[in-house]
């Protein structure tokens, strides 16, 4: 079989086009030749198509259970099923870097079949700048972390199997979707620094990067709450989030996204903060970067911990020293001479906005330090410390409450001069009734008093009614809902929806936080317990077989009153090829709670430690944030972004597809 | 003023680089073992191959390598031929952990068998004793019987020189 040998071969050809894509069109962009500017489409689509293949090929590997290819002998197993097989590439260190290149090629891709509407100097030089990124990541790959690395001629006749942890469902889907952002941050990235060596700063640039800024950021959102669900229902401790390295890894980006598509906003409007975001579009693909590179080094420990190679902490570390150093060069060197015209005053749309980017920074740079400290006290001599979620707890919350406080102003408030008292009147009823709210709570969900709940709830309510009071003032604008839907900005309706789901957010986290009803129990077959308003009866126990892995199942009967509400099976597997255990959760998912019941040890006699739970509205944190993800979406599907497609002698469709 | 703003960006990513560099040279994961400076752990097991009971008088005399490791595990197939290039001057004794006596068996038939002695382990009780977090780990013990050092991890050329040789010289009178 010699197909891991093309795919091989597919992986140093695409990082040989990167390498002329990296190279040529910059070239022709200085030596003013069309031509060679002009090569930087085809070849990124080449690029795409190259590790497409490849990887497509190292997939094929791992459906036909190669076992000659040790990537696949450490990750997967006779028994494994096809739709484990097929996430498995992406399970461990080679594969998800090369899932990371082939992501970064198709945004390539996607940029040269979209950019029509941009001048062929400006497109040529962003794929030049995607090609040299392109470069680095491959020649990490090709030189220290090869996928298609044989174990000939003694090849096991069986795999090691894929580590238990990843096999579930949310694993399908939560790297491909997080790298879709962490890789789509460098779209903003090479434009900024296109611009930067080109030398042109109008606001032409902020409207080119603000769709792929935002549809990044979308992909970026939805993959952290993918990952958070995946940690809630697969780790069994019933946490949803766990301030762990690798989630802040991910969650430091998503805050500067976060600023960098507010500031985008202005920058495209009003021409103001370009210095500012063209900073922020280099920092939020740097902390990609960044993220990768403590995750991939094993500078810092994880319960996601992969390989520790210092020989690829070295190499990530110089390419991010390149990569970021020399972007941060030429800003220095350039930004100096950005201009930026015009005022605003005190109280105004663009003042509100760069409070929020303020505050959006300081809590990036706050899980930043948080998640450095350790490395830093080691680095320095001191001891080996470990900084958890009090830390995190304690600098992020009030922050956070600053900033959702805030976003009430933003919306209703008007470019540039806005002391109107007027525009943010129906704030003050919005107050009265969310602090309301907040206080009466308690006696509505029948729960005892928290303050946490209190401010928490206010907090939710503030958000969701000053959304509402910007819609309808819009709807008034435009006459009718209908027209506004048909007539408004994509943008902002993206922006209704994002902020709505923080509302949600906020909601879920205080009501899980301050009010989980949670008991470890001792409990064995005939065993009843009360949980709220439930009866939790412990049915047995037996041995079942799974397609690779032995379980302690235990049937569960969730009584309410006399009447049987629903039987689960939670589960303690021992997977056969790692010797591994995992607990599996069962969870019966509401709108209002989840009930969630985790098997412990057992005690024997047959007794089993019982983690037996009530979380109220813990689906609403994950709600929260996908309709933030597909507000984002939503906002690209903009007129703004398909016109200027179709006038470019695009078709429809393709601006559609942008979308 | 902002001609010196502008660098600020570039010179706190010069900083954490600096710390980042150090940081490669730490390892996190590195626990130290709460076994190291003691004596292996008092054990009733049987042998491997023969099914005789072995226990701490079994050991070796003079300093070996506790290895534990299974026929399930890849990482100890990779390190295999290294351990049997150091079994020709120290001493390795295996500790078969969580495994099956067929699949060790053949496992050992079929790539050599280097082990001066093997311990089973089928339900990785020692392994609880020693701490053992998976598979392959390996303890440095001297000659007195005293454990010098854990390894988790494939052993190598780099981990022996590094790590291995050090304290053996030290702690070989």
């Amino acid at each position: 079989m010699i197909l891991p040998e093309i795919g091989h071969f597919a992986l140093v050809l695409a990082f040989a086009i990167a390498l002329c894509q990296a190279v040529f069109p910059i070239y022709g962009y200085y030596t003013q030749q069309e031509g060679f500017m002009a090569t930087a489409k085809p070849l990124a689509v080449m690029q795409g198509l190259a590790l497409a293949l490849s990887f497509g090929l190292l997939m094929y590997g791992f459906l036909s259970h190669d076992f000659s290819l040790k990537y696949v002998a450490d990750n997967s197993n006779l028994d494994l099923p096809w739709y484990f097989r097929m996430s498995a590439v992406w399970g461990a260190h080679e594969g998800s870097l090369l899932l990371w290149a082939l992501i970064l090629a198709l945004w390539g891709v996607a940029v040269s079949l979209l950019s029509r509407g941009i001048p062929e100097k400006m497109g040529s030089l962003v794929l030049s700048v995607m090609g040299m990124i392109a470069v680095g990541f491959l020649a990490f790959m090709l030189f220290t972390s090869n996928p298609f690395v044989r174990i000939l001629p003694f090849m096991p006749g069986n795999g090691a199997d894929l580590n238990p942890l990843l096999q579930d469902p949310g694993l399908i889907f939560h790297p491909p979707m997080l790298y879709m952002g962490y890789v789509g941050l460098s779209v903003a990235f090479s434009f900024a620094v296109a611009s930067l060596i080109s030398g042109e700063f109008d606001s032409s640039w902020a409207r080119w990067s603000r769709p792929w800024t935002v549809v990044a950021w979308a992909f970026l959102t939805i993959g952290i709450a993918l990952g958070s669900w995946w940690a809630y229902y697969e780790l069994g401790w019933g946490g949803w989030w766990f301030w762990d390295p690798v989630e802040n890894a991910s969650l430091i980006p998503w805050f500067i996204a976060t600023a960098l598509m507010h500031s985008l906003a202005v920058t495209e409007k009003q021409g103001l903060f370009r210095r500012w975001t063209l900073l922020l579009a280099i920092a939020a693909f740097s902390m990609s970067l960044l993220g990768t590179f403590l995750v991939r080094s094993g500078v810092l420990t994880s319960v996601h911990a992969f390989a520790n190679d210092p020989e690829r902490g070295v190499f990530i570390l110089g390419f991010l020293v390149v990569v970021v150093g020399g972007s941060l060069t030429l800003y220095a060197v350039r930004a100096s001479k950005v201009s930026t015209p015009g005022e605003f005053g005190w109280i105004s749309r663009e003042s509100f906005l760069l409070f929020n980017n303020l505050l959006l920074t300081v809590m990036a740079v706050s899980v930043l330090l948080g998640t450095l400290y350790p490395l830093l006290v080691d680095a320095l001599g001191g001891d080996k410390v470990s900084v958890g979620a009090p830390f995190f707890n304690a600098v992020f919350v009030p922050l956070a409450a600053i900033l959702v406080s805030g976003m009430a102003f933003g919306p209703l408030s008007v470019w540039r001069q806005s002391d109107d008292p007027k525009l943010f009147r129906p704030l003050i009823v919005t107050l009265i009734v969310s602090i309301l709210c907040g206080l009466l709570w308690p006696i509505i969900f029948e729960n005892e008093f928290a303050t946490g709940t209190a401010i928490g709830v206010s907090l939710a309510v503030w958000v969701a009614i000053a959304t509402q009071i910007d819609v309808f003032r819009k709807v008034r604008a435009y006459g009718s809902l209908k027209t506004l839907l048909a007539r408004v900005e994509r943008g902002i309706i993206g922006m209704w929806m994002a902020h709505l789901g923080v509302a949600f957010m906020i909601f879920g986290v205080v009501m899980v936080e301050n009010h989980t009803e949670h008991r470890d129990l001792r409990m064995g077959a005939g065993d009843t317990q009360v949980l709220g308003r439930y009866d939790v009866r412990m049915k047995g126990i037996e041995i079942i077989q799974g397609p690779n892995y032995m379980a302690d199942q235990a049937t569960f009967e969730i009584y309410e009153g006399e009447h049987l509400y629903k039987t689960v099976y939670p589960q303690k597997r021992r997977y056969n090829a790692s010797s591994m255990v995992m607990t599996e959760a069962a969870i019966d998912s509401g709108f209002t709670r989840d009930l969630y019941i985790a098997m412990g040890e057992p005690l024997g006699g047959g007794d089993w430690a019982i983690r037996l739970s009530v979380k109220p509205f813990v689906n609403w944190i994950w709600g929260g944030a996908f309709l933030m993800g597909f507000g984002g979406f939503v906002s690209i599907t903009d007129q703004r972004y398909r016109r200027r497609a179709k006038k470019s002698g695009a078709s429809a469709e393709a601006g559609g597809a942008a979308a | 003023m902002n001609r010196v703003l502008v660098w600020v960006p570039l010179a706190v990513f010069a900083v954490l680089v600096g710390f980042f560099f150090r940081g490669l040279d730490l390892n996190p994961g590195e626990q130290p073992s709460a076994l190291i400076g003691k004596p292996v752990p008092e054990f009733l097991a049987t042998d491997l191959y023969t099914g005789r009971s072995l226990s701490n008088k079994d050991l070796p005399n003079e300093a070996f390598l506790l290895n534990v490791w299974a026929s399930w595990c890849i990482t100890c197939q990779v390190e295999h031929p290294y351990l049997t290039e150091l079994s020709q001057t120290l001493p390795i004794v295996g500790l078969n952990y969580k495994d099956t006596i067929p699949a060790s068996t053949n496992w050992l038939a079929k790539l050599g068998d280097p082990y001066q002695m093997q311990i089973s382990d089928p339900d990785g009780r020692l392994g609880l004793d020693l701490g053992v977090a998976g598979a392959p780990e390996t303890f440095v013990v001297d000659a007195q019987g005293i454990i010098r050092l854990k390894i988790q991890g494939e052993i190598n050329d780099r981990v022996y020189e590094r790590d291995i040789q050090p304290i053996l010289e030290e702690f070989t009178p």
